[in-house]
């Protein structure tokens, strides 16, 4: 019972951490790209490794896979941000379409008061 | 030496689900991970939480009981909101950098709403300036400044002010 469990938890794991590839491939910019990867890796990789977790029982193996869970969570979003930031300094544009960009009129309005 | 105590207490924890001492050799195990726990909070204990007797009150561990299905089930409903933008054969987006702002004052807060905020939908942390968030929003309903603040930062602040301030 606990096997079929897991089985299907890693399935949908692997089947968000699909949907993320895909947006990583569709998505017009830097910006979009990132913001599928992350949630759908981590929350997919998350899974997988939940799965193994039901899978191995609570032992050696499954307590670290729950303790990997944990680091990927904490520090997913840490990268996301690491990886947005650094490029907006670089000087990588938004995608034409969008809306508005706050965060590059309070950097120039810092400029100009330097 | 007061405040190197958790960080000595949480690397020992972590030290020992991670080993998890097995029948035979636990001993050595604990020995080891009790030195290296040690060595660990000696050299980066000043890092960890400034106000230790923050982790003794139980109120805040009630609270985060609460906080973390609310935030799994958003993390959920960000995933499928990402699979239906991207799977959608028209790609409905509307991206852009908002400005929002919080009441949160310690570090450890803003930097665990920050995260929420990257793992919810269709919101990406940028930057910190002080008060203010620079979120990246795969789909902007509106022009109104005040409406992001309270649509982005109002799901968690409440919950995250009991918890860590």
């Amino acid at each position: 019972m606990s096997d079929l469990v897991a089985t299907v938890i890693i399935f949908i794991g692997l089947l968000f951490d699909l949907f993320g590839c895909i947006g990583l491939v569709r998505l017009p910019d830097i910006y979009n790209r990132v913001q599928a990867s992350t949630k759908c890796v981590t929350l997919g990789t998350c899974m997988i490794l939940i799965g193994v977790l039901i899978h191995a029982g609570i032992g050696a193996l499954g307590i670290k896979a729950l303790v990997c869970a944990v680091f990927i969570l904490f520090t997913s979003p840490v990268a996301a941000h690491a990886v947005a930031r650094g490029a907006h300094f670089f000087g990588v544009r938004l995608w034409e379409g969008s809306v508005m960009d706050k965060f590059l009129e309070e950097r120039e309005s810092q400029k100009k008061d330097k | 030496m007061k405040k190197r105590l958790p960080a000595f207490v949480i690397t020992f924890i972590i030290w020992l689900l991670l080993t998890w001492p097995g029948k035979e050799d636990w001993q050595e195990q604990v020995f080891a991970g009790l030195i290296c726990s040690a060595i660990v909070a000696a050299l980066l204990g000043h890092i960890y939480p400034q106000r230790a007797e923050k982790l003794l009150q139980p109120k805040r561990y009630l609270w985060a009981l609460v906080y973390i299905p609310y935030f799994i089930y958003w993390c959920v409903r960000a995933n499928l909101d990402v699979a239906y933008r991207v799977l959608h054969p028209e790609m409905p987006i509307r991206p852009g950098i908002v400005r929002v702002t919080t009441n949160l004052q310690t570090d450890m807060a803003k930097t665990f709403l920050a995260n929420s905020i990257t793992l919810t939908p269709g919101t990406l942390t940028v930057d910190i300036i002080g008060q203010d968030f620079f979120v990246h929003w795969i789909y902007i309903p509106t022009e109104d400044v005040e409406e992001h603040t309270r649509l982005i930062v109002g799901r968690f602040e409440r919950m995250l002010k009991e918890i860590f301030e």
